[in-house]
């Protein structure tokens, strides 16, 4: 048992060096990183971070980047919920094909469908907007959503829907009181993962946006490009995009590993 | 059994509208421009096939489809018997498992983007990690910039540090679903740790590898951002994956037929070789 416990840990110290890298780099002045290799910051500065906090540009970027995100989420999971229940609870013509449909559009590389994209939010006049992005995110967040709580809802006895009839429950309240606590946990992994790949998905957060809703992502590859690789102010940028990442799994903790095991194949 | 009820439709409307929106009205966009040629202006000639006929014969199409292939298989390759190894040693219970799947799944949430720049700034010659420690403590010339084979194998190992997690958190979650029950039927007939992983384990994992398969292949496939912001596609081309040469060619060159061409080709690959691989792994399930 201990002998074995080795391999994880190699992992995690090979999981964490980059990471440690990138935080290391942040806290150094633009002087010492461009002098040599250092592995520790000889002296610390905050100045990195100063910048990005006192720069409407940095940190509009992060709040651009949440506003939409959660959009995305709340927008997922609220079309997501019903449509699960369908396929966990009913048979209906097409529902199959419909179902295989849906996971099909999270093979669509989104190199693909940039061009396309940004042709059709400005033809209907939400190019730029915090909703282009969160709905253009629905493409693969939706999918997922759908396939990661019908495996929950599953899990659910039939009874619970059918006592709850008997009780004279209508199907409104039936679903918000007893059956959304019922599976609460599948609600966190679906807000979990469409979170997850609308955070870090970048190519189409970048082609739909311009100046108001602009993701913090691609502030940095403006400012990476254009001050000439300035590396401790990316590196600070960088570092605190994984701080909301950081928050939200340690949420779900209990419940990711499940989260895909209970998804139908 | 479920009930057949026709009004489950309903349910289903807002998921079959929103998705539809996002996904039919681009892929008529990209089916429309695949078969016109443009000059700018607005001005489209009908192409009929010939954009498809030329990519097909095109040898830049074919070494960027081969080197997205290689990419893929290595990926796989590697990731997945690994993540296994990974999940297999994790403990199964206590203090340490949360640890464990927080600090694992830390790597898949850092924007893609961020995790190039991440990686570059890890390997620069003189002042990143891998790069100084390669370059001065090893001895080993390491320069992605200007060696080909550097660039692969930096990558390769950046994609194993991204998406291995994935496959570990999987196998993960079918490890811990087996009952303790079959662990000590296995004990008592003196069976080895070989004949338990081989006839309980690897049985009980299948659902969540077939998803774990799947999803890396599709992901791996499709890969852009990351090797995009390490390489830009160099040294060269020999970085030059296919999505990479995708948006060259749409973006960069605004060529939108042969983009348009490429892109349906590509995403044509993507699901037939999904529906391949899904279709062998279920293909015993029947039986």
């Amino acid at each position: 048992m201990r002998k074995r416990s080795i391999i994880p840990l190699i992992y995690i110290l090979f999981l964490m060096l980059p990471i440690y890298w990138l935080v290391a780099m942040s806290f150094k002045t633009t002087g010492e990183i461009l002098s040599g290799f250092s592995l520790f910051p000889q002296t610390w500065t905050f100045d990195n971070y100063r910048v990005i906090f006192t720069d409407p540009t940095w940190y509009w970027g992060y709040i651009n980047s949440i506003i939409y995100v959660s959009l995305n989420t709340v927008i997922s999971l609220t079309v997501a919920l019903p449509a699960a229940y369908a396929f966990s609870r009913y048979r209906f013509l097409g529902d199959k094909q419909l179902f295989f449909w849906l996971l099909t559009n999270r093979m669509a590389p989104a190199a693909v469908f940039a061009l396309p994209f940004f042709q059709l939010y400005s033809a209907v006049g939400l190019f730029d907007t915090h909703l282009a992005v969160a709905l253009a995110h629905c493409l693969f967040n939706i999918p997922l959503a759908v396939w990661i709580l019908e495996g929950f809802m599953g899990g659910v006895p039939k009874e619970l829907d059918e006592t709850a009839y008997v009780d004279g429950y209508s199907f409104p309240r039936f679903f918000t009181t007893i059956f959304l606590p019922s599976i609460k946990a599948g609600v966190g992994v679906a807000a979990f993962f469409c979170f997850m790949f609308s955070w870090v998905e970048l190519l189409l957060a970048k082609t739909l946006t311009a100046v108001y809703a602009k993701p913090i992502a691609a502030t940095m590859t403006k400012t990476a490009s254009s001050a000439g690789y300035e590396l401790g102010l990316l590196a600070a940028a960088g570092t605190l995009t994984i701080i909301p990442g950081a928050i939200v799994i340690y949420f779900v903790r209990n419940h990711i590993a499940k989260g895909f095991a209970l998804g139908r194949v | 059994m479920k009930k057949p009820h026709q009004k489950a439709w309903l349910f289903v409307l807002p998921v079959l509208l929103l998705v539809a929106f996002n996904a039919l009205i681009p892929m008529m966009t990209v089916v429309n421009y695949s078969v016109q040629e443009t000059f700018g202006n607005n001005l489209f000639f009908w192409e009929g096939l010939g954009w498809f006929e030329k990519l097909l014969h095109s040898e830049r199409f074919h070494a960027a489809l081969g080197r997205q292939f290689l990419f893929t298989a290595i990926i796989l390759a590697i990731e997945v018997p690994l993540g296994i190894i990974i999940a297999l040693a994790m403990p199964r219970s206590g203090f340490w498992v949360p640890v464990c799947l927080v600090t694992m799944a830390l790597p898949m949430l850092i924007p893609w983007n961020v995790v190039g720049a991440m990686w570059n700034i890890f390997t620069l010659p003189e002042i990143g990690l891998l790069g100084y420690l390669m370059n001065h403590t090893f001895g080993i010339p390491y320069d992605m910039t200007q060696n080909p084979f550097a660039a692969w194998a930096t990558i390769i190992v950046m994609d194993v540090w991204h998406w291995t997690s994935l496959v570990v958190l999987l196998s993960y979650a079918g490890l811990v679903s087996i009952p303790d029950a079959y662990y000590q039927a296995a004990k008592i007939d003196g069976a080895s740790n070989w004949a338990v992983f081989r006839y309980i384990q690897l049985p009980k994992m299948k659902q969540v590898l077939t998803i774990a398969i799947l999803l890396r292949f599709m992901d791996s496939f499709n890969i852009y951002t990351e090797v995009f912001v390490l390489t830009g596609g160099g040294p060269g081309n020999s970085t030059t994956l296919l999505s990479i040469d995708l948006v060259k060619i749409a973006l960069g060159q605004f060529d939108l037929g042969p983009a348009a061409a490429m892109s349906l080709i590509y995403f044509a690959i993507t699901l037939f070789v999904s529906w391949l691989f899904y279709t062998l792994m279920t293909k015993n399930d029947t039986n």
